[in-house]
Order: C-alpha cells, then structure tokens, then sequence
C-alpha cells in the first residue's frame, strides 16, 4: 500500500487500522472523517493522492471522498501556517467587543480573515461560534482556546508565538458562573 | 439566590473538584455506583426511572428523555447509543463543562442508557472544534475501560458494551440528531427525512439508536441516586431537576449557572449574573440560543426557564443558552451576526434553507450599509417566512424564528436605516 502512496507514512496505515476498530467491520465507511482528520494532522491537508488512499481504505468511491472533504469547514485541501488561528465571529463573542478585537488581530498579523503571513506562522481563519460563549472573545490556536481576549491579550499571545515561548492556553476552561468557583466580575 | 447556587449543584456538583477527569479521583466521589446499581434493575425498570424523573432533553428539543428510551423496538438488534456534543448553537457552552470537568459522569450516564436499552456500542460525538474536551473525554474513556466499567461482560452483568469517540469537522448541521448519525457513518451530514422515521426506531445504520444530549445523560446518575421523585421535585411541573444554563452577552458574570427548571430569567441576569454593568438598561433577551425568538426587556419581567413558561411567552428554551443584550446593540446588527451563522451552516439539502439563509445576510447587509429600501425589510420577512416550515431539519426554522421577531418587534430600528 505504502509503495503506491509514499506519502502517506506508515504510521498512518496502523492508525487507520485502529480507527476502523472503532465500527462494525462491514462499515469502513464511516473511518472516512476520522482518518481524515489524522491525514490532515500529519500532512498538513488533504491532497488529491491522500482522497485516493482515503477512498480506498474506507471502501468508498473517490466522489464521496471529495463530497466529504468539502463539507466539513474543518477540512482543507490546501496548506496553512503553522499556527491556524480560528477566530469565533458569532453573536456573544461579537456582543462582547469581538469585532473591535479582530480588527486588532488583523492589523497585529497584517493580514484578513482568510490569509496566512508571507512567512507562513500565521493563518486566521473566521469561524461560526466555538461553543465559549460565556468566555468570550475567544479564539482557538490550532489545538487550544484562549477566552476573554482583549487587544493587550491578541498582542501578548501573539507576541509569545512569534518568539516562542506561547501565552499559556485556557485548557481547561475556566469556571465562571456558580459550578464553580464564581469568579469576580 | 443561595439556596439556588448553593444547593442546586446536581449534575455540576463536581466541577471544582481538581482532577475530577482522573478516574480514581472520580470514583472516590461516587463515579460509576449508579451503574452498579443499574445492572443489577431490569432495563425496563431503569427506563421507567428516568421516565418518572421528567427529565427533558438538554439539547434543545426539550424532549421526555424516557419516552425517547422506550420508543425502542423490541425485537431489533444491534442497538446504539449515541452522545450528541456537537455543541453548535451560538450561546450554548455547558456541555464543554461537562467534558472538561466530569466526563466519568456522562460516561457513566450514557452507559446506563446503554444498559437500558441494551445497546452494544456507544458513540460519544464531540464537535471537532472541541479539541481539548475531545481529549480529556478520550483519556476517561481509555481508563473506564481499563477499570471494566466499559466492554466485555460490564460488571459481571452478562451485558457487553464498547465506547468510542468521535469528533466532527466543523459543521453546525451535525448536532441535529440525523446529521449527526450521517456524519459518524462517513457522509456529509445531511439531515435525514422523518417522520415516519426516528432514530430510536430507525437510527445508525439503520438500527435503533438513542440519540441524547451530554447534559442529559449526565444527569441520569444523579436521578438514579436521588431518585426518580426527588429529581422531579426540584423542578417546575412537567420540567424535572435543574439544567445548566450557559449565561452570555451583557451581564457582570457571565459564565454557567446550574439552576433549578422554573427559576426567574431575571434571577439568572440579576442575581447570579450581576444585572447589566456600565449602568446600561437591558434591551433584550435571547432565551434560548440563536435560534430561539428575541424577547423584549419588558416581556422578560415574569418569565420563568422552563419549557412551557417559555413557549407562552413566545420564544423557546432550546438549549437555555440565555444571551442578554443591553440598550446599545443595534437589532439590525445582532440580525447580521445572526444570520451570517445560518449562512455558512445551511447544509445546502433544501432550497429554501440554501439560498433563503444567504438572501437574508445580503439583505441584512445591504440594510446596514445604508442601501436598503423599505421593499428589502418586507423582503426579509418574507423570505424567512418562506424558509419556516418548508425544510427536512429545523435549521430552517432556526433562522426563519429570530429573523421575523427581529423585523416584527424591532421593525423601526430597521426603517431607520432605510432612506426616504
């Protein structure tokens, strides 16, 4: 398999092996996102060669590969910086100050919503609401969430990538609200 | 307001204990003894249980989470489970919670759904967005099964169940529950047509499947420990227990409150939420995230959070996401923020949907830009109202909703806009 898909690196076949464990054996199909997903991880995206492993090792026509692929909003086809920043754009974020906070972003990167940076650290994508709605602005930086963002937060957590040593994300979550410890205002 | 933060911590009871995630810590707080308790009922008894407690579904439908369990047939098999957190609707944040600080409690709940619905797989889907839930739920799953408490043989029941996650890829439409079972077998996560069929008759890949929401199963240990009545009681009539409402927008402390079903939307914003800072007025409220219709300050004064209260004033409880907006948010504004999500997150299966969301954020902008013309607000209207009712899943509902009580209770801040 390998040998028609250098590519894909060993580790990926045994990866898809265990995530095909995951469902009755007659239905490989439904490996597709998750196999996808780890394709992207380790190759950055989905090329035209990665639909074809994928399609043949889920069973499935190269179509429904395709019809996948560009679905989902989380799936790409094309590469992105090293860090792929998902802006949250929705309605508590936004009645928070979100909007005064992403143009701040935009002009800290010198790029739009949609671009990455000519030296290719950054991307930053808008996005449909992240599910931090009561810890807003938030955004995620490729695997982690950072809440109440302000322009002094967007500046230090963007400062912190660039040299490299990063601002420390809020994983987990804080607890705000009375399931918690309730925080101060 | 103590006894409400004080005492109502059921299904948030242990969100504060550090490393509640960890199993050992998570047993030594009782994790997984509802189980064995459930093991050793009938499935049939274990059903009428969480029947008799009320409990709704937290998802957004409000559905009895009992009845859904019985709507299994009888003589069908395999059987699934499947947790839906796939925690989409703007405003909703609780399920993270529950993720991030007790997943041995969902797990366990899930499981004895399993267990009374003798299902042999449970599907735990989890947003894609969510990669940090996703991972501490992974690692209590690994050590559940490490322990026994998930495969072969449960707890010497004879019964065998396995457990898995799955993540989505970034798509609103897969929270509703078909989507949601097209999107773990592989496909796009169209919605599929119903009735006459519901997943629990007819559900992944086409065998019975309860579909519940993480709140909602994470609740069913603590009824089983409580108990069925006591559960009810700490309710509203016909809302069991207490929900977790996710607090967002214009408030001094925002964040998730557990609060009993019943209690005053204005304890919510006043009491625990600490009013409206900036000595601002409250203009409005959306009670039950984005897609529920917007109510005026005026109709919050006497409304409670429970299902039915909330559906006579004329809005929904949905997911009791409650986003509070003051007297400086612009209704046509929130309508563009509004709108652009229902946009991009239309699945594209129905005409109506596809091409009615994308004609209401154009117009939405276009009236905000300063070109609109009185013709584009009756448009508005008429274009949600062609949407509503007309589409396979209720995202079409979901736009068409906030959109006509936007134009229709805020119909001047719209004129305003419009020249001449």
């Amino acid at each position: 398999m390998s040998v028609n898909y250098p590519q894909i690196p060993e580790a990926l076949h045994k990866k898809a092996e265990d995530i095909f464990f995951r469902y009755p054996p007659e239905h490989r199909e439904a490996g597709l996102v998750p196999l996808m997903f780890e394709a992207q991880k380790v190759l950055g995206f989905i090329s035209p060669e990665t639909e074809h492993w994928l399609a043949e090792q889920c069973h499935v026509s190269l179509v429904k590969v395709r019809e996948v692929l560009t679905f989902y909003s989380m799936m790409r086809s094309a590469a992105v910086g090293k860090y792929l920043i998902q802006y949250c754009q929705n309605i508590s974020c936004c009645l928070m100050g979100g909007e005064a906070v992403l143009a701040h972003l935009e002009q800290k990167l010198g790029i739009h919503a949609g671009q990455t940076t000519p030296d290719k650290l950054f991307t930053l994508r808008c996005v449909e609401c992240l599910g931090g709605c009561s810890w807003g602005p938030m955004l995620l930086v490729n695997e982690d969430q950072y809440y109440q963002l302000t322009p002094a937060k967007i500046d230090k957590l963007i400062d912190g990538f660039k040299s490299g040593n990063p601002v420390v994300p809020d994983n987990p979550t804080p607890l705000l609200g009375n399931v918690g410890e309730v925080a101060e205002a | 307001m103590s006894s409400a933060t004080g005492t109502m911590r059921v299904v948030s009871r242990n969100f504060a204990v550090p490393n509640m995630a960890k199993l050992d810590v998570a047993t030594k707080h009782g994790a997984y003894e509802m189980l064995k308790r459930a093991v050793k009922l009938k499935p049939d008894e274990v059903t009428a249980i969480v029947k008799a407690s009320g409990l709704r579904g937290h998802g957004g439908a409000g559905f009895s989470a009992g009845m859904k369990w019985g709507f299994v047939p009888k003589d069908k098999f395999p059987r699934y489970v499947c947790v839906n957190g796939d925690e989409s609707e703007p405003g909703t944040c609780k399920d993270r919670l529950i993720f991030e600080r007790d997943p041995h409690l969902m797990l366990e709940g899930a499981l004895i759904c399993a267990y009374a619905v003798q299902a042999e797989r449970i599907y735990i889907y989890i947003r894609g967005e969510y990669f940090y839930p996703a991972k501490v739920m992974q690692a209590a799953v690994d050590e559940a099964r490490a322990k026994g408490f998930v495969g072969e043989n449960i707890l010497k029941s004879g019964w065998s169940c396995s457990a898995h996650l799955a993540t989505g890829a970034g798509a609103y439409i897969c929270g509703e529950e078909t989507g949601l079972l097209e999107s773990l077998e592989g496909k796009k996560g169209w919605p599929r047509l119903k009735p006459p069929f519901y997943p629990a008759a007819v559900g992944l890949w086409g065998a019975p499947t309860i579909v519940n929401n993480v709140e909602t199963l994470a609740f069913v240990p603590r009824i089983l420990e409580m108990g069925a009545e006591q559960f009810a009681a700490l309710g509203s009539p016909k809302n069991g227990g207490t929900s977790l409402f996710s607090l967002s927008g214009h408030v001094a402390k925002p964040g998730v409150y557990e609060l009993p079903m019943g209690t005053p939307l204005k304890s919510l914003i006043y009491e625990c939420g600490g009013g409206i800072p900036n000595g601002r007025k409250l203009k409005a409220v959306i009670p039950g995230g984005s897609s529920s219709h917007i109510l005026k300050a005026e109709e919050c004064e006497d409304l409670k959070l429970d299902f039915e209260s909330v559906a006579a004033a004329g809005s929904m409880l949905g997911s009791a996401a409650v986003m509070v907006i003051d007297d400086t948010v612009s209704i046509p504004r929130l309508m563009l923020w509004m709108t652009r999500f229902y946009a991009h997150e239309s699945c594209g299966q129905c005409t109506p949907c596809r091409e009615g969301t994308g004609w209401l954020l154009r117009l939405a902008k276009k009236l905000l830009d300063g070109k609109g013309t009185r013709k584009d607000i009756d448009d508005m209207y008429e274009v949600a109202d062609n949407i509503d009712g007309k589409t396979i899943c209720a995202l079409g509902a979901a736009v068409a909703w906030p959109t006509k009580s936007y134009l229709v209770k805020y119909r001047d801040e719209f004129e305003a806009l419009v020249k001449g």
